[in-house]
């Protein structure tokens, strides 16, 4: 395979729109651009698109009713409405809340803002595999929380988490359970219901939706303010017209991840799989971050010793493949990927990670491809860096 | 993101390696921060006759050890002390603001490879 074919496994950065999804939002940019607000013809296409949209999100995550979506700009906005929207409007009720400590950045300092604004956050450690310190959360969960927030599955390391057990803990000090699904959702089934999930924030491009809309599923009775006030669209949550071609799109993807999950997961854990043992076996001191199978099936996240992130990537990127890595050298921050430091690697392992997001185009070829130009890539590192040990070296 | 010159030392950096017998050593950075480098000299007639780096990290760590060999080499220590992080930068058409501090040692560690060899003759540092 010829480098000048680029390989995308990136895909939790950013993915393709369903060319179905695509042709779906046409019809509300050129022809039907009402807005749903109006009571003329097109604006009621608009209001009809609007609702349908909203019934196939709703159906995807099994919300007992489509009023329960609130569509935002995305995840971000779905995270910092649910946590600012929930801490505001609760504050009588309490000012303590909890997120794990490998939560989304949208997540994360939409808590630590709160700190300035009469509320304490505590952010709860997780095990070597990213999984959620239970006892932890037991300790933590005062009378005086109004909220937890924990990702359905981690966007780095694919580690999903028991959601329902986090529930129940949560449940029992009457604190509302906030689940960030943006890596999770679309790729592995979610039921709000059956897992007793009270906000749930969907991301559209990561179920290949168009970018610039999300959604943030509130269980009846859930009391939150709005961010946005304004014309007082979504039932007043989120003011602003709505965003009608990207949420069609949205909505068409989530029509069709639901119909298609499982043979797209089926496929892609299998590619998955292949691709973490030929990287793990193919070169001594690499390490897989994350659960080896309770992990969301595009996720492959990698560490080698010695060597750094960005070097890698930029290897990587002379043979044609996109990745990303967990090092601090491809961020605008000096720090390592936090969640790999809360999973408890030392920070010269965290700038040694990488990590390949497959999507659905990804095909066995290009597994292949990568498995094959990574151990080249790393002993020419390894070669440079004075960290090597000379037994490794030719 | 990175200068075609930056990528052309990545690609194929100059001098990389160890001098076994080198006059001096200097290592700076730090695997927690992402990166190490270690430049070693060997010196003749207050020369750097041959300089060689070993670097862990980002490209623009390994980009800028290269060209530092490339400058340093043939040059008098005297010379050599006066390389600065900037000339090194400019050398490779400029680097992201981002990594002008955090990855841009190659000076740093020449001048510690120099002042390495001071003192193992037992010298003060010329500058």
């Amino acid at each position: 395979m010829s480098a000048a074919k680029r390989i995308y496994m990136d895909h939790s950065s950013g993915k393709p729109v369903d060319d179905r999804a695509v042709e779906a939002m046409l019809l509300y940019m050129q022809k039907s651009y009402g807005n749903p607000s109006s009571l003329h013809g097109m604006g009621q296409e608009a209001r009809k698109a609007l609702d349908e949209a909203r019934t196939k999100i709703a159906e995807l995550i099994n919300a007992e009713r489509k009023e329960t979506i609130v569509f935002t700009s995305g995840a971000t906005e779905s995270n910092n409405l649910a946590i600012k929207g929930v801490a505001y409007r609760n504050k009588d009720k309490g000012t303590r809340i909890l997120a794990s400590r490998i939560e989304h950045m949208s997540v994360i300092n939409p808590c630590r803002y709160l700190t300035t604004k009469g509320f304490e956050a505590v952010f709860l450690p997780v095990d070597g595999y990213g999984f959620l310190d239970l006892g932890a959360l037991e300790e933590k969960l005062a009378e005086n929380t109004v909220l937890v927030s924990v990702a359905y599955a981690n966007g780095e390391i694919g580690t999903t988490q028991p959601i329902g057990e986090i529930s129940k803990i949560v449940h029992s000090k009457k604190a509302y359970l906030h689940v960030d699904a943006a890596a999770a959702c679309g790729q592995i089934p979610i039921d709000v219901r059956a897992e007793g999930i009270d906000l749930l924030t969907i991301s559209s491009n990561d179920t290949y939706g168009p970018k610039g809309t999300g959604a943030l599923y509130i269980k009846d009775g859930t009391r939150l303010e709005p961010l946005m006030h304004g014309g007082g669209q979504e039932k007043g949550l989120r003011s602003g017209t709505e965003n009608i071609p990207a949420i069609v799109g949205f909505g068409k993807a989530a029509e069709l991840a639901k119909k298609e999950m499982s043979t797209r997961a089926e496929r892609l854990t299998r590619l998955r799989d292949k691709l973490i043992k030929g990287l793990l076996e193919a070169v001594p001191y690499s390490y897989l971050n994350g659960h080896p199978t309770r992990r969301l099936p595009d996720n492959v996240s990698v560490r080698y010793s010695f060597i750094e992130g960005e070097s890698m990537l930029l290897s990587l990127e002379m043979e044609g493949v996109l990745a990303s890595s967990g090092s601090a050298c491809t961020a605008k921050t000096l720090e390592p990927s936090h969640v790999l430091l809360a999973i408890g690697l030392k920070h010269e392992e965290a700038h040694g990670s990488l990590m390949f997001t497959l999507g659905r185009q990804n095909t066995e070829e290009e597994v292949n491809h990568v498995i094959a130009v990574m151990p080249g890539i790393v002993k020419r590192l390894r070669a440079m860096s004075p960290l090597t040990p000379k037994k490794l070296i030719d | 993101m990175y200068t075609e010159k930056v990528m052309d030392h990545f690609k194929n950096p100059r001098n990389m390696g160890e001098i076994p017998d080198a006059d001096g050593v200097g290592t700076v950075g730090n695997p927690v921060c992402g990166d190490l480098m270690t430049i070693y000299i060997k010196v003749k007639d207050n020369r750097l006759e041959d300089i060689k780096f070993k670097t862990f990290g980002c490209g623009s760590a390994i980009a800028t050890s290269s060209m530092i060999t490339e400058l340093a080499k043939g040059k008098t220590l005297e010379e050599a002390m006066k390389i600065t992080r900037g000339d090194v930068a400019d050398s490779l058409g400029g680097l992201p603001p981002v990594k002008m501090h955090c990855s841009n040692l190659a000076a740093d560690a020449l001048h510690a490879a120099i002042e390495n060899y001071y003192k193992r003759r037992g010298e003060e540092v010329k500058k």
